[in-house]
């Protein structure tokens, strides 16, 4: 098999990099090829229709459906205001009028004969799309969006939660192997990137969280502590939509692991700069990991761009991801073609991996990531 | 190939060298059949990565990486740059017919909608199952939410299809039309392509359809059939089902990406996996007139099905996989019951950790022994939970009137009871990854023992290298060609489970066994309560067994009565379960630790216990 290995994690300190920023739902694109954008600035929007809500008038009035045209007020296209009166009946004796307000304010979409019920719509809400990164529009898909193109340093984790934000990189600990305590976050750190070592508690959490940050990149967590932080147990890893007062990425995995030593100082070295990062994650065929983009300001946009690798090869620095060796980090030192039977008696391709301190390990293929952007 | 799947296409040129992919969420699997002497014999197989997504985007560039390794493993040459060479030109060039299934991207999901919803709901549900669907919700007007919460619900769903039922013909009209007023109110948009007309299928009270005609033709791609529930009594779920393949075909595989190249390349259309799947397990349970329950596990979801007394029925439990979704597997049944299955002790932090690691990082594989013996007990527990949801599905009509008469008094049964009977149950099939692949045959069999405790006696099966979804296509068009690999190199037998039914101590008698061997040998002996034993018996071989359950034990005739029956081989061959049914481990950590390290030694299920 060609590609039996896990495509890795890209940790780069220049590449360029598209990204598509698609509305929901057809809209307007308001901006135009060859504009340089800033990460907040609105690149196209798009009416997101209003809430619907359906008042059954005939059973509220005591009236067939077919009849509840007789009683309406309001006809369908009319604006209403809430409690505005929709429709009502008329009998003799003024005391027993029935009169049925609107319970929103929007416009009467439909009436019908047949269910005897009125929907109504609320007004529609203006969706903003930004541009997420700062960089130049290379394409614009009219009424969808655009794709935006930026030179810049690019980390990628591995899982993360939270949506879009954008922040100043701070580094609260000195080595990547030192765990981020509650201590180590203070209120100079609000609205920024937090980046840590190995590994992030409940309790530092919490600080995170009292203190502002706008998001906390770090080696691992616990599941538990993941579990206790959303309120429930994820099940599937598709996120980014989650609101626990900050954007998280982990750039190894869960349990205490040292972030990857070229992570760490790649993030370092943009202490100071705005970074644009995402906790969105989906773990599928082509999948979207988190990521840390630093633009890089007056670079030509000529930069490097990201190639598709091949395959592995000798010398690739890579990492295990898969117990008894998980998290450890090396590089190939040889690759033997033919199949080789693991402790579980399966015949798997594998691969030697040698570590910093000489040691060597004989690793399944699938069980490396290669570090990208090397 | 875009022809209607209801119709599969003639074909007149002889077919002697097929290949055939299934494009899977995470990866392509190629296959080659080729015509040997009289008979179809599956010779190579080949994989590459699924790339429906960035940065190919194209579904094709994985199907031609999966046949370019079927080129290098046979020398036979099968593709011009990116065409595959239809029909074969000499001995070492070309293929015949190109043909595949696809559940890549998500598969095909569908949202449905009834008006009650064990009754319409249901059959709804039943119909998109049946062709393939993974069903994300089932809407119906007694579902206990309120109006505009479903049509909260609809507009935040992205489904590729949505299929309506509703109310029996000639019945009342008002509750179907109040659901295409959500719908339309709703403005559903579909999962791919912005700019595209959701495809909806109205299959519900005929009486209702110029008012859904008329409140859906402008905001969907409306198409109307048959009622699936004409009577109450009686569920007419072909029309529909028909139609959803015809969709699937003519509008959302025409928005993923690639599919419209790679429906031109084939020579017969696109299914669903799930779909031909079903189609290999309907034939096999015609075939061989047998009650059973086929299982497909694999990274993302659990498909179940089952066919008893000719009545088929499948689900798809969304959730439950063994890498994507392993981690919902904890989720679904809690740490407890998976660590049931783990024959050594780990602390909880540490083993949540590592499922959650998988998840993450979907393609890694087991390592270690322990690494392996954690992922086969997951596999127990979402195997059992999707046998759970099938069974919950897989039931007689709801709300049909049941005559009565005065024997009733004493045993009366609701309608809707579920179709699974364990004791009626001929063979269980097994399929995906964590079953075909596992490093010892005997482990495939033990995970399914232990996750659906099968009583009395039980056939089981893998499929070798899964390959079930290709035959399934492949049996639309060459019936032959299908049956002859699926026999000769698809369907593993593993053996024969023989399990009474009943409890007791460890160490008291369960029952009495005497088997008679081909070769008209005879094994006598007792069957203790916590016992389990293997005996081997070849594939092709059957031997005869007579049970004499003990007091208050029984094998499906009532307590105590002998029963005797033929039994099949495979290549683990003969397993008595004397473990009870229910199966219940010993609740105390040491006992549970002591009991599995027991079973697996007897049995010989891994390394370390020989």
């Amino acid at each position: 098999m060609a590609h039996s290995y896990t495509p890795g994690l890209t940790v780069t300190d220049q590449t360029v990099i598209h990204r598509r920023r698609m509305l929901p739902l057809p809209g307007t694109v308001v901006v135009t090829v060859g504009d340089l954008v800033r990460s907040d600035q609105v690149v196209a929007r798009a009416e997101l229709p209003g809430k619907v809500f359906p008042v059954n008038l005939a059973n509220q009035l005591s009236v067939a459906p077919g009849e509840i045209k007789d009683y309406l007020i309001k006809k369908a296209g009319d604006v209403v205001g809430k409690d505005e009166i929709l429709a009502e009946n008329k009998p003799l004796i003024k005391w027993f009028k029935t009169e049925i307000c609107s319970p929103v304010a929007g416009t009467i979409e439909s009436v019908s004969s047949v269910t005897g019920q009125v929907l109504l719509r609320e007004p529609p809400r203006v969706l903003q799309l930004l541009a997420y990164v700062n960089g130049t529009i290379i394409e614009t898909i009219p009424q969808q969006g655009v794709v935006v193109e930026t030179t810049c340093s690019l980390v990628q984790g591995i899982f993360g939660i939270g949506g879009e934000t954008s922040g100043e990189i701070v580094m609260a600990v000195k080595a990547p192997d030192e765990a981020l305590t509650p201590g180590h976050f203070n209120s100079a750190m609000k609205d920024k990137v937090v980046v840590g070592g190995s590994f992030l508690s409940a309790e530092a959490m919490k600080q995170a969280k009292a203190v502002g940050v706008a998001g906390i990149v770090v080696g691992g967590i616990h599941d538990e502590d993941l579990r206790a932080l959303l309120g429930y147990d994820l099940g599937v890893a598709i996120t980014g939509t989650e609101q626990v007062g900050f954007t998280l990425i982990l750039t190894e995995g869960f349990g205490t692991i040292p972030m990857a030593a070229k992570t760490f100082k790649l993030l370092s070295s943009h202490v100071g700069q705005k970074a644009s990062i995402s906790g969105a994650t989906q773990i599928r065929a082509g999948v979207i990991r988190p990521e840390i983009i630093v633009p890089r300001e007056h670079t030509s946009s000529k930069g490097a761009a990201q190639s598709q690798r091949e395959g592995i090869r000798l010398g690739d620095p890579v990492r295990i991801i898969r117990d008894p060796m998980f998290g450890r980090i090396g590089e190939v030192s040889a690759l033997p073609s033919g199949l080789t039977k693991i402790p579980t008696e399966s015949e798997v391709r594998v691969l030697e991996v040698k570590f910093a301190d000489g040691q060597k390990a004989v690793i399944p293929r699938t069980n490396i990531e290669v570090i990208e952007g090397a | 190939m875009t022809v209607s799947t209801s119709t599969p296409p003639k074909i007149d040129r002889p077919l002697n060298v097929i290949v055939a992919t299934d494009c899977g969420s995470t990866t392509t699997k190629a296959i080659l059949i080729e015509k040997v002497g009289d008979e179809y014999r599956q010779t190579y197989r080949g994989e590459a990565p699924t790339t429906v997504e960035a940065p190919f985007e194209d579904v094709t560039r994985g199907v031609l990486n999966a046949i370019a390794e079927i080129e290098e493993l046979s020398g036979r040459k099968i593709l011009d740059g990116d065409k595959i060479i239809t029909p074969c030109r000499g001995d070492k060039t070309g293929v015949d017919i190109y043909i595949s299934t696809s559940s890549a991207g998500g598969g095909l999901q569908m949202m449905v909608t009834g008006v009650v919803q064990n009754m319409t709901g249901e059959s709804a549900q039943r119909a998109a199952l049946g062709a393939g669907a993974i069903v994300i919700d089932v809407l119906a007007a007694n579902d206990g939410r309120l109006p505009h919460e479903k049509i909260e619900r609809i507009r935040s769903m992205r489904p590729d299809m949505i299929l309506m039922s509703g109310g029996t013909d000639g019945g009342a009209v008002t509750h179907v039309v109040e659901m295409a007023e959500y719908i339309a109110a709703a403005e559903p948009r579909p999962r791919f392509g912005v700019t595209y007309k959701l495809p909806l299928i109205y299959a519900g009270n005929k009486e209702a359809q110029p008012q859904v005609r008329k409140i859906l033709e402008d905001k969907s791609a409306l198409v109307v059939t048959e009622n699936i529930r004409p009577v109450l009594e009686r569920e007419n779920l072909a029309p529909a089902r028909n139609k959803i393949h015809d969709l699937f075909l003519e509008h959302v595989m025409q928005q993923a990406p690639g599919y419209k190249k790679l429906m031109e390349m084939a020579g017969a259309p696109i299914m669903p996996t799930p779909a031909a799947v079903g189609l290999i397990m309907e034939a096999i349970a015609k075939r061989e007139h047998l009650n059973l329950i086929g299982v497909d596990i694999g990274g993302a979801t659990t498909d179940v099905f089952s066919v008893f007394d000719g009545v088929f029925n499948r689900t798809v439990s969304a959730n439950l996989g063994m890498s994507y979704s392993v981690s919902n597997v904890l989720a679904e049944a809690g740490l407890a019951n998976i660590m049931r299955w783990v024959p050594f002790t780990i602390d909880e932090q540490t083993l949540r950790n590592r499922i959650k690691n998988k998840m993450i990082r979907p393609t890694t594989i087991p390592q270690t022994l322990d690494e392996l013996q954690i992922e086969q007990a997951i596999a127990r527990e979402a195997l059992r939970l999707a046998l759970i949801h099938h069974k919950s599905l897989a039931t007689g009509l709801k709300g049909v009137q049941q005559e009565r008469t005065i024997s009733d008094v004493f045993e009366q049964q609701n309608s809707g009871k579920t179709l699974i009977d364990m004791l009626k149950l001929d063979l269980i099939v097994g399929s995906g990854g964590i079953l075909s692949h596992a490093p010892r045959r005997i482990q495939s069999m033990l995970m399914m023992v232990d996750a659906y405790e099968p009583m009395g006696c039980t056939r089981l099966s893998v499929d070798s290298i899964f390959m079930m979804p290709h035959l399934g296509v492949l049996s639309t068009i060459n019936e032959k060609a299908a049956t002859d690999v699926f026999v000769r190199d698809c369907m593993v037998y593993l053996g024969t489970c023989v399990a009474p039914i009943g409890q007791g101590r460890d160490g008291d008698p369960c029952a009495d066994y005497e088997i008679t061997w081909p070769d008209a040998k005879t094994t006598k002996e007792p069957l203790k309560f916590g016992e389990l034993r293997l005996f081997p018996l070849e594939s092709g071989k059957q031997a005869t067994i007579k049970v004499q359950p003990a007091k208050g034990v029984n094998m499906g005739s009532g307590a105590g009565v002998a029963v005797t029956k033929d039994v099949h081989g495979g290549v683990v061959g003969l397993l008595l379960d004397g473990r009870g049914r229910p199966l219940r481990l010993p609740a105390d950590q040491p006992g549970r630790v002591t009991a599995l390290a027991k079973w697996f030694k007897a049995v010989g299920l891994y390394p370390t216990s020989e």
